[in-house]
C-alpha cells in the first residue's frame, strides 16, 4: 500500500490552477461553484486515486466536467429579461478586460487555453476531454492565445 | 505566454472555507484540524466524525503527524478551525486554571491493546496529582509491564485531555513527555498552583 498524503495538501497545491481554469472555462462569476465542485467531488474520489496518479491532471479533468455542469445548471435557471444588464463586474480590478477576452473566445478555444495553459495538460488529454485531435488542439489553443495577445496589444496602446 | 491576473488568497481562503463546510454536510470530512497557540507551543486538534482522534505538539512536526493520519485513518484530511471550537476552548479553558477536566468525545481508534487499557485509565489520576509508571501498570491490569506503560504514555494520541503528563517516575522525578520535559513540569506546575488555590 502507498502512502497518500493529506487532501488538505491537494488543495494548497493545485487550488489555484484549479481556481484560473474555471475563471477562464466559465466566468468569474460561476468559477467559485465549479471550482468548489470540483474539489468536492475530488476529496470523495480522493481515497481510490492511484498513488502514482497526475493529481493536477485528474483535478483539471473533474473540473471540465464540473464546468459543464455549471453552466447547463446556469441556463437552466437563467430567466429572459428585456433589459440585458451590464456584464457583471467580478471583482478582478484592472485586468477584468483580459478575463472578458478568454470569456469571449469561441469555447473550444477556451476550453482548450484552460486545460493546456492555464492546467498544463498535455495536448493529448486536452484532446481527450473536448474532442478532435491532439494537432487540432494546439491549432485552437494557438488561435486563442493569437486573438488574447492582440486583445493586450491593443489595451496597451489605447 | 499570456499572463492572466492571479487569483488571490482572500479568494482561495472563502473557497476553502466553503469546501470544508459543505464536505462536512456530505459526510466526506474524516478528518478536520486546526493548530492552536497553547502555554507549551503550538497544539494540532485533529477531529473525526466520532470525536477528537489526536493532540499533538510542535515537537512532534505537525505534517508528519498529518501524514501518519492521512495513512491510518483517512487521506480525508482538511484544516477547519471551526469544527474544533469547542476543543479550542476547553484547552483555553484548562491552560486559565479553570478547567481540571475535558468533556469533549474522544475518538480511541488509534489506541490499541494494552497501550489502550494505559491511556483510559490516564483520567483515574486526579488533577493536580501523579502516579508512577509502576501504579499505573498495575492499574492496567499487567503490574510488571512498567516499561509499556512508558511506551503507552509516549505514544498517547491525546496528551493533555488524557492526562499522560502526571504519570512521572517512581522517586518522584517527571520523567520523560512527548511534548518535551518542560512542558511537562509547566503541566505539573499549572496543575499544582491551580490545586492549591482551590
Amino acid at each position: 500500500m502507498s502512502v497518500k498524503q493529506p487532501f488538505e495538501r491537494v488543495v494548497a497545491v493545485h487550488g489555484p490552477t484549479v481556481l484560473r481554469v474555471c475563471r477562464a472555462v466559465v466566468g468569474p462569476v460561476d468559477a467559485d461553484d465549479a471550482w468548489s465542485e470540483t474539489f468536492l467531488a475530488a476529496l470523495r474520489a480522493y481515497p481510490d486515486l492511484p498513488a502514482d496518479a497526475n493529481v493536477e491532471a485528474w483535478l483539471v479533468t473533474i473540473a471540465h466536467r464540473k464546468a459543464i455542469d455549471v453552466v447547463r445548471r446556469a441556463a437552466r435557471h437563467a430567466v429572459p429579461v428585456a433589459d440585458v444588464p451590464e456584464r457583471v463586474a467580478a471583482p478582478l480590478g484592472r485586468d477584468l478586460d483580459l478575463w472578458a477576452a478568454v470569456g469571449a473566445l469561441p469555447t473550444k478555444q477556451r476550453q482548450v487555453v484552460a486545460y493546456h495553459h492555464l492546467g498544463g495538460l498535455p495536448y493529448d488529454d486536452v484532446a481527450a476531454l473536448v474532442g478532435g485531435t491532439a494537432a487540432a488542439a494546439r491549432r485552437a489553443a494557438a488561435d486563442g492565445i493569437a486573438t488574447l495577445r492582440r486583445t493586450v496589444t491593443d489595451q496597451e496602446e489605447s | 505566454m499570456i499572463e492572466l491576473p492571479d487569483v488571490s488568497a482572500d479568494d482561495l481562503a472563502r473557497l476553502h472555507g466553503v469546501l470544508a463546510a459543505r464536505a462536512a454536510a456530505d459526510g466526506l470530512l474524516d478528518i478536520a484540524y486546526r493548530t492552536v497557540d497553547s502555554p507549551v507551543g503550538p497544539l494540532l486538534l485533529a477531529r473525526t466524525p466520532v470525536g477528537l482522534v489526536r493532540v499533538a505538539f510542535a515537537v512532534q512536526d505537525h505534517a508528519a503527524v498529518l501524514d501518519a493520519l492521512a495513512a491510518s485513518v483517512s487521506p480525508r484530511v482538511l484544516e477547519a478551525p471551526g469544527r474544533l471550537d469547542d476543543v479550542a476552548r476547553e484547552l483555553d479553558e484548562y491552560f486559565a486554571g479553570r478547567r481540571t477536566a475535558f468533556d469533549v468525545p474522544l475518538d480511541l481508534q488509534l489506541l490499541r491493546g494494552f497501550r489502550r487499557d494505559v491511556v483510559l485509565h490516564l483520567p483515574d489520576i486526579a488533577y493536580g496529582r501523579t502516579a508512577s509508571y509502576a501504579t499505573m501498570a498495575t492499574l492496567a491490569g499487567s503490574p510488571r509491564a512498567v516499561r509499556a506503560v512508558g511506551t503507552a504514555c509516549a505514544l498517547n494520541p491525546l496528551p493533555l485531555v488524557l492526562p499522560c503528563h502526571r504519570v512521572v517516575r517512581s522517586d518522584g522525578t517527571p520523567g520523560q513527555y512527548a511534548g518535551g520535559a518542560d512542558a511537562k513540569l509547566a503541566l505539573l506546575d499549572l496543575e499544582t498552583r491551580v490545586g492549591a488555590a482551590a
